[in-house]
Protein backbone atom coordinates (compact mmCIF):
# COMPACT_ATOMS: atom_id res chain seq x y z
CA UNK A 1 0.00 0.00 0.00
CA UNK A 2 2.63 2.79 1.14
CA UNK A 3 5.08 1.30 -1.69
CA UNK A 4 2.54 2.67 -4.23
CA UNK A 5 1.76 6.09 -2.38
CA UNK A 6 5.60 6.74 -1.95
CA UNK A 7 7.04 5.24 -5.13
CA UNK A 8 10.70 6.38 -4.38
CA UNK A 9 11.15 4.30 -1.61
CA UNK A 10 12.06 0.34 -3.01
CA UNK A 11 11.63 -2.37 -0.87
CA UNK A 12 14.60 -4.14 -1.78
CA UNK A 13 17.72 -3.00 -0.28
CA UNK A 14 20.49 -1.17 -3.50
CA UNK A 15 23.85 -2.28 -3.50
CA UNK A 16 26.65 0.62 -3.52
CA UNK A 17 27.32 0.68 -7.34
CA UNK A 18 23.37 1.18 -7.51
CA UNK A 19 23.54 4.09 -4.98
CA UNK A 20 26.71 5.71 -6.36
CA UNK A 21 26.08 5.18 -10.12
CA UNK A 22 24.81 8.45 -11.30
CA UNK A 23 26.57 10.33 -8.76
CA UNK A 24 30.19 8.82 -9.97
CA UNK A 25 28.69 10.07 -13.97
CA UNK A 26 27.77 13.11 -12.21
CA UNK A 27 30.91 13.83 -10.52
CA UNK A 28 33.00 12.72 -13.61
CA UNK A 29 30.95 15.22 -16.13
CA UNK A 30 31.75 17.79 -13.12
CA UNK A 31 35.32 17.25 -13.54
CA UNK A 32 34.85 17.58 -17.03
CA UNK A 33 33.35 20.76 -16.77
CA UNK A 34 35.38 22.27 -14.29
CA UNK A 35 38.97 21.69 -16.66
CA UNK A 36 37.42 22.34 -19.86
CA UNK A 37 37.19 25.73 -19.89
CA UNK A 38 40.49 26.15 -18.65
CA UNK A 39 41.79 24.23 -21.20
CA UNK A 40 40.74 26.67 -23.58
CA UNK A 41 38.09 29.16 -25.13
CA UNK A 42 34.86 28.68 -27.60
CA UNK A 43 34.17 25.09 -27.36
CA UNK A 44 35.87 23.85 -23.99
CA UNK A 45 33.73 26.78 -22.36
CA UNK A 46 30.68 25.23 -24.15
CA UNK A 47 31.14 22.01 -23.13
CA UNK A 48 32.48 23.36 -19.13
CA UNK A 49 28.49 24.95 -19.06
CA UNK A 50 26.81 22.32 -20.29
CA UNK A 51 28.67 19.95 -17.85
CA UNK A 52 27.99 22.29 -15.12
CA UNK A 53 24.77 23.32 -15.70
CA UNK A 54 23.87 19.20 -15.61
CA UNK A 55 23.94 19.48 -11.81
CA UNK A 56 21.93 22.21 -11.50
CA UNK A 57 19.23 20.98 -13.92
CA UNK A 58 18.49 17.71 -11.86
CA UNK A 59 18.59 19.48 -8.74
CA UNK A 60 15.59 21.38 -10.14
CA UNK A 61 13.68 18.29 -11.94
CA UNK A 62 14.23 16.26 -9.35
CA UNK A 63 12.81 18.39 -6.91
CA UNK A 64 9.95 19.99 -9.07
CA UNK A 65 8.57 17.16 -10.48
CA UNK A 66 5.15 16.43 -10.03
CA UNK A 67 4.47 13.11 -7.44
CA UNK A 68 4.14 10.13 -9.59
CA UNK B 1 21.77 -2.65 10.37
CA UNK B 2 24.74 -1.42 8.20
CA UNK B 3 24.44 2.08 9.34
CA UNK B 4 24.78 0.64 12.96
CA UNK B 5 28.47 -0.45 12.29
CA UNK B 6 31.35 0.97 14.47
CA UNK B 7 33.20 2.57 11.03
CA UNK B 8 30.49 3.84 9.88
CA UNK B 9 28.96 5.50 12.70
CA UNK B 10 32.83 7.09 12.85
CA UNK B 11 31.80 8.58 9.75
CA UNK B 12 28.54 10.02 11.15
CA UNK B 13 30.47 11.80 13.75
CA UNK B 14 32.80 12.93 11.38
CA UNK B 15 30.33 14.02 9.31
CA UNK B 16 28.59 16.25 12.18
CA UNK B 17 31.29 17.37 13.85
CA UNK B 18 33.30 18.78 10.78
CA UNK B 19 30.23 20.55 9.75
CA UNK B 20 28.98 21.95 12.84
CA UNK B 21 32.37 23.47 13.12
CA UNK B 22 32.77 25.13 9.62
CA UNK B 23 28.69 25.65 9.18
CA UNK B 24 28.71 29.30 10.30
CA UNK B 25 32.04 30.46 8.44
CA UNK B 26 30.83 28.37 5.29
CA UNK B 27 27.69 30.23 5.32
CA UNK B 28 29.04 33.87 5.38
CA UNK B 29 31.93 32.39 2.70
CA UNK B 30 28.89 31.66 0.17
CA UNK B 31 26.95 34.55 1.13
CA UNK B 32 30.32 37.32 0.80
CA UNK B 33 31.69 35.35 -1.69
CA UNK B 34 28.40 35.19 -4.01
CA UNK B 35 28.83 39.37 -5.17
CA UNK B 36 32.72 38.52 -5.65
CA UNK B 37 32.15 36.86 -8.45
CA UNK B 38 30.58 39.57 -10.02
CA UNK B 39 32.84 41.85 -8.56
CA UNK B 40 33.62 43.78 -11.85
CA UNK B 41 30.36 44.49 -13.23
CA UNK B 42 29.04 45.58 -9.66
CA UNK B 43 32.04 48.22 -8.97
CA UNK B 44 31.17 49.54 -13.02
CA UNK B 45 27.70 49.68 -12.07
CA UNK B 46 28.26 51.44 -8.66
CA UNK B 47 31.17 53.79 -9.37
CA UNK B 48 31.68 56.31 -11.94
CA UNK B 49 35.09 55.59 -13.73
CA UNK B 50 36.84 57.17 -16.48
CA UNK B 51 36.83 55.26 -19.59
CA UNK B 52 40.13 54.93 -21.56
CA UNK B 53 39.59 56.39 -25.02
CA UNK B 54 38.55 53.83 -27.45
CA UNK B 55 41.10 53.04 -30.19
CA UNK B 56 40.64 50.89 -33.55
CA UNK B 57 43.08 47.72 -32.67
CA UNK B 58 47.00 48.10 -33.71
CA UNK B 59 46.99 51.55 -31.88
CA UNK B 60 50.75 51.79 -30.20
CA UNK B 61 50.67 52.12 -26.63
CA UNK B 62 52.28 55.11 -24.97
CA UNK B 63 55.01 55.27 -23.30
CA UNK B 64 55.35 53.45 -19.86
CA UNK B 65 57.54 56.03 -18.46
CA UNK B 66 55.54 59.12 -19.16
CA UNK B 67 52.11 56.94 -18.00
CA UNK B 68 53.85 56.49 -14.51
CA UNK B 69 55.35 59.96 -14.78
CA UNK B 70 51.20 61.13 -15.55
CA UNK B 71 50.57 59.17 -12.39
CA UNK B 72 52.92 60.46 -10.47
CA UNK B 73 52.10 64.15 -10.77
CA UNK B 74 48.63 63.26 -8.66
CA UNK B 75 50.75 61.51 -6.09
CA UNK B 76 53.89 63.98 -5.19
CA UNK B 77 56.48 62.47 -2.66
CA UNK B 78 55.24 58.77 -3.14
CA UNK B 79 56.42 56.08 -5.45
CA UNK B 80 55.00 53.13 -7.70
CA UNK B 81 55.03 49.62 -6.52
CA UNK B 82 54.07 47.44 -9.48
CA UNK B 83 52.12 47.98 -12.84
CA UNK B 84 49.48 45.23 -13.48
CA UNK B 85 48.35 44.94 -16.61
CA UNK B 86 44.38 44.02 -16.46
CA UNK B 87 43.71 40.99 -18.60
CA UNK B 88 39.81 42.12 -17.99
CA UNK B 89 40.25 45.86 -19.07
CA UNK B 90 43.20 46.09 -21.78
CA UNK B 91 42.82 49.79 -22.53
CA UNK B 92 43.45 50.96 -18.91
CA UNK B 93 47.11 50.69 -17.27
CA UNK B 94 46.70 50.21 -13.63
CA UNK B 95 49.60 51.31 -11.00
CA UNK B 96 50.09 50.84 -7.28
CA UNK B 97 51.68 53.64 -5.46
CA UNK B 98 53.10 53.62 -2.30
CA UNK B 99 54.41 56.21 0.40
CA UNK B 100 58.48 54.59 0.12
CA UNK B 101 58.99 51.64 -2.01
CA UNK B 102 59.36 49.54 1.06
CA UNK B 103 56.53 50.40 2.57
CA UNK B 104 53.71 47.61 2.83
CA UNK B 105 51.49 47.54 -0.42
CA UNK B 106 48.87 46.80 1.48
CA UNK B 107 47.63 49.95 2.10
CA UNK B 108 48.90 51.19 -1.72
CA UNK B 109 46.24 53.55 -3.65
CA UNK B 110 45.68 52.59 -7.18
CA UNK B 111 46.12 55.12 -10.20
CA UNK B 112 44.39 54.61 -14.09
CA UNK B 113 46.09 55.67 -16.97
CA UNK B 114 45.14 55.13 -20.74
CA UNK B 115 47.06 52.90 -22.12
CA UNK B 116 47.12 54.28 -25.49
CA UNK B 117 47.65 58.19 -24.38
CA UNK B 118 49.50 57.75 -21.07
CA UNK B 119 46.69 60.45 -19.68
CA UNK B 120 46.21 59.82 -16.27
CA UNK B 121 42.32 58.90 -15.55
CA UNK B 122 42.01 58.42 -12.12
CA UNK B 123 42.54 57.13 -8.84
CA UNK B 124 39.32 55.22 -7.33
CA UNK B 125 39.30 54.67 -3.08
CA UNK B 126 38.22 51.40 -3.57
CA UNK B 127 38.44 50.74 0.41
CA UNK B 128 35.16 52.11 1.27
CA UNK B 129 33.09 49.93 -2.15
CA UNK B 130 31.08 47.14 -1.59
CA UNK B 131 32.92 44.43 -2.96
CA UNK B 132 35.91 45.33 -1.14
CA UNK B 133 34.22 44.89 2.20
CA UNK B 134 33.38 41.79 0.72
CA UNK B 135 36.30 40.63 -0.31
CA UNK B 136 38.16 41.53 3.40
CA UNK B 137 35.36 39.77 4.96
CA UNK B 138 35.77 36.51 2.01
CA UNK B 139 39.49 36.58 2.65
CA UNK B 140 40.42 36.94 6.36
CA UNK B 141 37.24 39.38 8.03
CA UNK B 142 39.20 41.91 8.54
CA UNK B 143 41.81 40.24 10.86
CA UNK B 144 45.31 39.87 8.06
CA UNK B 145 47.27 36.43 7.89
CA UNK B 146 45.55 34.99 10.97
CA UNK B 147 42.12 35.45 9.84
CA UNK B 148 43.28 33.77 6.27
CA UNK B 149 44.54 30.85 8.16
CA UNK B 150 41.83 30.32 10.00
CA UNK B 151 39.06 30.48 7.06
CA UNK B 152 41.70 27.95 5.46
CA UNK B 153 41.47 25.51 8.31
CA UNK B 154 37.52 25.82 8.26
CA UNK B 155 37.77 25.39 4.79
CA UNK B 156 39.40 22.06 5.15
CA UNK B 157 37.02 21.19 7.59
CA UNK B 158 34.63 21.48 4.93
CA UNK B 159 36.26 19.01 2.45
CA UNK B 160 36.32 16.87 5.13
CA UNK B 161 32.04 17.16 5.74
CA UNK B 162 31.88 16.73 2.28
CA UNK B 163 33.87 13.36 2.19
CA UNK B 164 32.21 12.08 4.87
CA UNK B 165 29.13 13.27 3.71
CA UNK B 166 29.69 11.08 0.66
CA UNK B 167 30.35 8.10 2.86
CA UNK B 168 26.92 8.43 4.85
CA UNK B 169 25.41 8.86 1.70
CA UNK B 170 24.94 5.52 1.49
CA UNK B 171 22.63 4.04 4.08
CA UNK B 172 20.62 7.27 3.70
CA UNK B 173 19.87 6.31 0.18
CA UNK B 174 19.62 2.03 0.73
CA UNK B 175 16.04 2.22 0.18
CA UNK B 176 15.48 5.43 -1.62
CA UNK B 177 15.96 5.82 -5.79
CA UNK B 178 18.68 8.37 -6.69
CA UNK B 179 17.14 11.50 -6.81
CA UNK B 180 14.58 10.95 -4.28
CA UNK B 181 12.69 13.75 -2.64
CA UNK B 182 9.31 12.08 -0.76
CA UNK B 183 7.47 15.51 -1.04
CA UNK B 184 4.34 14.34 0.79
CA UNK B 185 6.34 13.44 4.37
CA UNK B 186 7.42 15.72 7.47
CA UNK B 187 9.58 18.97 6.78
CA UNK B 188 12.48 16.97 8.30
CA UNK B 189 12.61 14.24 5.78
CA UNK B 190 11.95 16.50 3.00
CA UNK B 191 14.78 18.40 4.74
CA UNK B 192 17.22 15.68 4.50
CA UNK B 193 16.29 14.78 0.98
CA UNK B 194 17.07 17.82 -0.41
CA UNK B 195 20.35 17.90 1.80
CA UNK B 196 21.09 14.44 0.57
CA UNK B 197 20.34 15.32 -3.20
CA UNK B 198 22.23 18.48 -3.36
CA UNK B 199 24.84 17.40 -1.58
CA UNK B 200 25.69 14.63 -4.08
CA UNK B 201 25.12 16.38 -7.07
CA UNK B 202 27.53 19.42 -6.27
CA UNK B 203 30.33 16.72 -4.70
CA UNK B 204 32.94 17.52 -7.34
CA UNK B 205 32.24 21.75 -7.16
CA UNK B 206 32.44 22.03 -3.85
CA UNK B 207 35.62 20.23 -3.38
CA UNK B 208 37.35 21.49 -5.86
CA UNK B 209 35.95 25.16 -4.75
CA UNK B 210 36.70 24.44 -1.05
CA UNK B 211 40.04 22.91 -1.52
CA UNK B 212 41.04 25.75 -3.86
CA UNK B 213 39.60 28.25 -1.35
CA UNK B 214 42.11 26.56 0.91
CA UNK B 215 44.87 26.90 -1.37
CA UNK B 216 44.19 30.25 -1.84
CA UNK B 217 44.59 30.93 2.22
CA UNK B 218 48.47 29.92 2.04
CA UNK B 219 49.14 32.68 -0.89
CA UNK B 220 51.04 34.66 1.67
CA UNK B 221 52.98 31.51 2.76
CA UNK B 222 53.32 30.67 -1.13
CA UNK B 223 54.82 34.28 -1.74
CA UNK B 224 57.62 33.97 1.34
CA UNK B 225 58.37 30.79 0.40
CA UNK B 226 58.96 31.85 -3.23
CA UNK B 227 61.09 34.99 -2.02
CA UNK B 228 63.22 32.70 -0.15
CA UNK B 229 63.55 30.14 -2.49
CA UNK B 230 64.13 30.24 -6.21
CA UNK B 231 63.92 34.74 -6.20
CA UNK B 232 66.66 34.68 -3.57
CA UNK B 233 68.11 31.76 -5.69
CA UNK B 234 67.99 34.23 -8.87
CA UNK B 235 69.19 37.41 -7.38
CA UNK B 236 71.43 35.92 -5.47
CA UNK B 237 74.86 37.84 -6.35
CA UNK B 238 72.56 41.17 -6.14
CA UNK B 239 72.57 40.27 -2.27
CA UNK B 240 72.89 43.16 0.13
CA UNK B 241 72.74 45.87 -2.58
CA UNK B 242 70.97 48.85 -2.00
CA UNK B 243 68.21 50.35 -4.55
CA UNK B 244 70.04 52.15 -7.64
CA UNK B 245 70.06 55.91 -7.24
CA UNK B 246 68.58 55.95 -11.01
CA UNK B 247 66.83 53.36 -12.94
CA UNK B 248 66.61 52.06 -16.30
CA UNK B 249 63.42 53.52 -17.84
CA UNK B 250 60.45 50.76 -17.15
CA UNK B 251 59.49 50.95 -20.47
CA UNK B 252 63.28 49.51 -21.21
CA UNK B 253 63.09 46.87 -18.40
CA UNK B 254 59.22 45.72 -20.51
CA UNK B 255 60.96 45.37 -23.45
CA UNK B 256 63.87 43.61 -22.94
CA UNK B 257 61.57 40.96 -21.07
CA UNK B 258 59.57 40.90 -23.89
CA UNK B 259 62.45 39.96 -26.09
CA UNK B 260 63.85 37.38 -23.73
CA UNK B 261 60.09 35.74 -24.08
CA UNK B 262 58.54 36.45 -27.28
CA UNK B 263 55.65 34.29 -26.98
CA UNK B 264 54.13 35.94 -23.79
CA UNK B 265 52.99 39.37 -22.66
CA UNK B 266 53.30 41.37 -19.86
CA UNK B 267 51.29 41.07 -16.77
CA UNK B 268 52.68 42.75 -14.19
CA UNK B 269 56.01 44.66 -13.01
CA UNK B 270 57.38 45.09 -9.90
CA UNK B 271 59.85 47.74 -9.19
CA UNK B 272 63.13 47.68 -7.45
CA UNK B 273 62.74 46.65 -4.59
CA UNK B 274 59.21 45.99 -3.88
CA UNK B 275 57.59 42.47 -2.70
CA UNK B 276 58.90 40.40 -5.71
CA UNK B 277 61.63 41.40 -6.86
CA UNK B 278 65.55 42.43 -5.67
CA UNK B 279 66.50 46.07 -4.82
CA UNK B 280 68.79 45.80 -8.01
CA UNK B 281 65.89 44.42 -10.20
CA UNK B 282 62.55 45.20 -12.17
CA UNK B 283 60.76 41.82 -11.84
CA UNK B 284 58.68 41.87 -15.48
CA UNK B 285 55.84 39.18 -14.82
CA UNK B 286 54.78 37.50 -18.35
CA UNK B 287 51.94 35.91 -19.01
CA UNK B 288 50.67 33.43 -21.85
CA UNK B 289 47.42 33.62 -23.87
CA UNK B 290 45.45 30.58 -23.11
CA UNK B 291 43.29 30.08 -20.02
CA UNK B 292 45.83 27.95 -18.54
CA UNK B 293 49.10 30.13 -19.57
CA UNK B 294 47.42 33.27 -18.86
CA UNK B 295 48.04 32.72 -15.38
CA UNK B 296 51.16 30.90 -15.00
CA UNK B 297 53.37 33.77 -14.85
CA UNK B 298 56.91 33.78 -15.72
CA UNK B 299 59.08 36.17 -14.10
CA UNK B 300 62.45 38.44 -16.44
CA UNK B 301 64.11 39.68 -13.75
CA UNK B 302 65.91 43.04 -15.62
CA UNK B 303 69.11 44.41 -13.82
CA UNK B 304 67.62 48.16 -13.13
CA UNK B 305 71.21 50.02 -13.36
CA UNK B 306 72.28 48.25 -17.00
CA UNK B 307 68.78 47.64 -18.45
CA UNK B 308 70.29 43.73 -18.98
CA UNK B 309 68.25 40.66 -18.91
CA UNK B 310 70.10 38.68 -15.54
CA UNK B 311 67.67 35.43 -15.09
CA UNK B 312 64.47 33.78 -16.02
CA UNK B 313 63.22 31.00 -15.15
CA UNK B 314 58.96 28.89 -14.31
CA UNK B 315 58.05 29.35 -11.03
CA UNK B 316 58.49 26.23 -9.10
CA UNK B 317 55.69 24.40 -8.72
CA UNK B 318 53.81 25.52 -5.52
CA UNK B 319 53.38 29.23 -6.97
CA UNK B 320 52.22 27.56 -10.48
CA UNK B 321 50.01 25.53 -8.11
CA UNK B 322 48.64 29.23 -6.49
CA UNK B 323 48.08 30.54 -9.99
CA UNK B 324 45.79 27.60 -11.10
CA UNK B 325 44.03 27.34 -7.84
CA UNK B 326 43.11 31.03 -8.63
CA UNK B 327 40.31 30.68 -11.25
CA UNK B 328 39.04 27.50 -9.71
CA UNK B 329 38.03 28.65 -6.95
CA UNK B 330 36.90 32.27 -8.66
CA UNK B 331 35.33 30.71 -11.71
CA UNK B 332 36.23 33.34 -13.92
CA UNK B 333 37.47 31.50 -16.69
CA UNK B 334 34.85 30.83 -19.02
CA UNK B 335 32.90 34.03 -19.78
CA UNK B 336 29.62 35.00 -17.76
CA UNK B 337 28.00 31.78 -18.63
CA UNK B 338 30.37 30.46 -16.26
CA UNK B 339 30.01 32.94 -13.68
CA UNK B 340 26.31 32.77 -13.63
CA UNK B 341 26.81 28.75 -13.06
CA UNK B 342 28.98 29.69 -10.34
CA UNK B 343 26.46 31.78 -8.90
CA UNK B 344 23.65 29.35 -8.78
CA UNK B 345 25.85 25.97 -7.63
CA UNK B 346 26.88 28.86 -4.56
CA UNK B 347 23.38 29.18 -3.61
CA UNK B 348 22.60 25.55 -4.00
CA UNK B 349 25.61 25.22 -1.46
CA UNK B 350 24.03 27.41 0.80
CA UNK B 351 21.19 25.16 0.56
CA UNK B 352 22.79 22.35 1.56
CA UNK B 353 24.53 24.32 4.36
CA UNK B 354 20.78 25.49 5.64
CA UNK B 355 19.24 21.80 5.70
CA UNK B 356 22.10 21.00 7.39
CA UNK B 357 22.18 23.19 10.19
CA UNK B 358 18.31 22.86 10.46
CA UNK B 359 18.79 18.57 10.36
CA UNK B 360 21.24 19.09 13.49
CA UNK B 361 19.39 21.54 15.38
CA UNK B 362 15.85 19.70 15.18
CA UNK B 363 17.74 16.09 15.92
CA UNK B 364 19.15 17.33 18.96
CA UNK B 365 15.75 18.65 20.33
CA UNK B 366 14.27 16.41 22.61
CA UNK B 367 10.92 17.44 21.67
CA UNK B 368 11.22 16.83 18.82
CA UNK B 369 12.49 12.78 19.03
CA UNK B 370 9.85 11.94 16.64
CA UNK B 371 10.78 14.05 14.02
CA UNK B 372 14.22 12.49 14.84
CA UNK B 373 12.95 8.94 14.52
CA UNK B 374 11.51 9.53 11.21
CA UNK B 375 14.04 11.27 9.87
CA UNK B 376 17.01 9.14 10.79
CA UNK B 377 17.65 6.40 7.80
CA UNK B 378 17.02 3.41 9.53
CA UNK B 379 13.56 4.43 10.68
CA UNK B 380 12.57 5.82 7.44
CA UNK B 381 12.88 2.85 5.94
CA UNK B 382 10.87 0.93 8.24
CA UNK B 383 8.30 3.43 8.28
CA UNK B 384 7.83 3.13 4.43
CA UNK B 385 7.82 -0.55 4.14
CA UNK B 386 5.72 -1.30 7.30
CA UNK B 387 3.11 1.49 7.95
Amino acid sequence: MTMLKTPPVRATRQTLSQIFGWPLVIGVLSTIGLVAALVGDGVWDGVSWLALLLPILLYALFLLRPPR
Amino acid sequence: MISGTRPLRRWHWVHKWSSIICTVFMLMLCITGLPLIFHHEIDHLLHEEVDPSVVPPGTPKANLDQAVANAMAKFPGQVPHFLIFDRDEPNALLISIGPTIKSSPVDNRFARVDTHTGAFLDSPDVTGRFTYIMLKLHTDMFAGLPGKLFLGLMGILFCVAVISGIVVYAPSMRKLRFGAYRKDRPRIVRRLDVHNLAGILLVMWTLVVGFTGVINTWADLVLKAWQYGQLAEMTAQYKGREIPAKLTPVEEAVRVAQQAIPHMQPAFVSYPGTLFTSNSHYAVFMRGDTPVTSRLLKPALIDAETGKLTDSRDMPWYVSTLFLSQPLHFGDYGGMPLKIIWAILDIITIVILWTGLYLWLRRRKPAASAARASASPQRIEGQAVTS
